[in-house]
């Protein structure tokens, strides 16, 4: 099946219940920190904490949202073309002992969140670390699993799954291509 | 980029994706805990045929704190000293295993012949060759100017910005390589010096030129003004002015005319200083003086060098 599996409504309604699921996990949202993997896991970080903001009065979505980049980070930083480094912001209260939510589009081989967990070892040390994703694809190549999934996407690993969200690419929705037989997109690696 | 030889190869975006890069860097330096493992597994070597300390020291915490490997090899107390050529050290040094190899020279050329003498599979850093290139020290410098002197630096030029260059414009090997970035950048150049400090054949160079530091205090509404050091280890002989109070008289940077600068104006200058001949105390260690600070944004933009030449795959451009 290709096409659009996810349209503006379906990715909202992902959107809430996760939000949703990580208070009612964490029993509120006191020590909650939301880190966005870019590009397209900032967006959803802060949509994250809109919501959840929505549901939890004293949580101030703009102090508990950052940036992780993890080019630095990577396994794969000598096989593939120079990549250009991102930004990467913390909270200003820092991320010692708080819940850190990564956030991230699509998870797949797990090496991106392997990455994401070196790169919050040198940020600090969070009471614990739990993932969020739009959209899981399988195909995983480490023992990781996410904590919140908006849609379990079954792929064969010659597809792509692109995720488009309003704040870059003017519409939300989450399509699956026909990809090559033997390129896996790198951005999604 | 394969290899940092000169500025004057560097495009405009080749060096904003520098500056950019450097600023990434330089946020890291700020965090708790500074070593990234970028280049875990990669080798550099810095090979140092004339003394230096600040950009010796800079370079290896660059790599370090990248968790490159750091082999330091200075000519002093080396088979160098015992006669051995450029090209057997570089064959040493590729038989070594090394990725990049930082190389200063007293040899005008040195890094080129290095880079594109077929003898090292690596990438060859200029850290200075004779009064040639230092191209890593007008990216830090153009790095600080960004930050001080443009309001949106990510990804911005210097355009519009004044920069005088003032003193020792025929040794200064950090003036060719400035004259050359800062242009690119947009910036508009003005070198200060003694007729005698000029070298042969400056017409071509992208840049004004005039002869006290009163005059160009005149003419110009300078937003950054950079004091060279007085080379003296490279005037024996003398005669390139008459004395080191005429010197200071003309061309040395005081209170006085630190303060017929711009409210903005920043003061610079590549170290190691001379204080009480190009500069003064009270010029150095003013609040317009962004001399330390050039120091630590030194070793951001020698990361940011590292990553954008040892990162990527082998081969590629």
């Amino acid at each position: 099946m290709t096409g659009t599996i996810m349209g503006e409504a379906d990715i909202a309604r992902a959107l809430t219940r996760i939000a949703h699921e990580i208070v009612e996990r964490n029993d509120g949202a006191a020590s909650i920190v939301l880190l966005g993997i870019p590009t397209r896991g900032l967006p959803l970080a802060h949509r994250l904490a809109a919501r959840i903001a929505q549901v939890e009065p004293g949580f101030e979505a703009e102090h508990r949202c950052g940036a992780l980049d993890i080019t630095m980070y990577r396994d794969d930083l000598f096989k593939n073309p120079t990549r250009a480094i991102g930004v990467t912001s913390v909270p200003a209260a820092g991320i010692d002992d708080a819940v850190v939510v990564l956030v991230d589009d699509v998870f797949h081989t797990g090496r991106t969140i392997r990455a994401a967990l070196d790169a919050i070892r040198d940020l600090g040390r969070p009471a614990a670390v739990q993932l969020a994703t739009l959209v899981d694809r399988g195909h995983r190549e480490l023992p990781i699993r996410a904590d919140y999934v908006g849609k379990n996407i079954p792929t064969a690993r010659s597809e792509r799954v692109d995720v488009r969200l309003e704040e870059i690419d003017g519409e939300d929705a989450v399509i699956l291509r026909k990809g090559s037989e033997h390129a896996s997109p790198p951005e999604h690696a | 980029m394969r290899h940092l030889l000169s500025t004057r190869d560097l495009s405009r975006e080749d060096a904003i994706t520098l500056l950019d890069t450097a600023g990434q860097m330089a946020a890291t330096q700020e965090r708790e805990v500074r070593k990234l493992p970028t280049l875990r597994g990669k080798t550099v070597v810095n090979l140092f045929f004339e003394d230096s300390t600040r950009t010796r020291i800079s370079f290896e915490a660059a790599a370090k704190r990248l968790s490159a490997d750091v082999i330091n090899f200075s000519a002093k107390g080396s088979s160098v000293s015992k006669g051995e050529s450029l090209k057997d050290t570089a064959l040493t040094l590729q038989a070594m295993g090394a990725d990049a190899v930082v190389v200063r020279h007293w040899a005008s050329g040195a890094a080129y012949q290095l880079a594109h003498g077929g003898w090292l599979h690596g990438s060859v850093l200029n850290a200075g060759d004779g009064t040639h290139q230092h191209p890593t020290q007008a990216l830090l410098d153009a790095f600080t100017m960004r930050r001080h002197l443009v309001s949106d630096p990510t990804g911005a030029d210097l355009a519009g910005l004044t920069v005088a260059i003032v003193g020792d414009v025929l040794h200064s090997r950090v003036a060719r390589s400035n004259v050359y970035l800062l242009h690119t950048l947009g910036a508009r150049v003005v070198l200060v010096a003694p007729p005698t400090l000029v070298p042969v054949g400056i017409e071509p160079w992208p840049c004004t030129l005039v002869h006290t530091l009163d005059e160009a205090l005149e003419t110009h509404e300078i937003d950054a003004l950079m004091m060279l050091r007085v080379q003296r280890e490279r005037m024996t002989g003398g005669g390139f002015f008459p004395s080191p109070g005429e010197y200071t008289r003309l061309y040395g940077l005081d209170a006085d005319r630190m303060s017929r600068l711009p409210d903005h104006g920043i003061v610079m200058h590549p170290g190691p200083m001379n204080r009480g001949l190009e500069i003064s105390a009270e010029a150095a260690d003013s609040s317009r003086s962004v001399i330390v600070e050039q120091v630590a944004n030194g070793v951001a933009v020698r990361m940011a060098a590292l990553y954008l030449l040892l990162a990527g795959e082998e081969g590629a451009s």
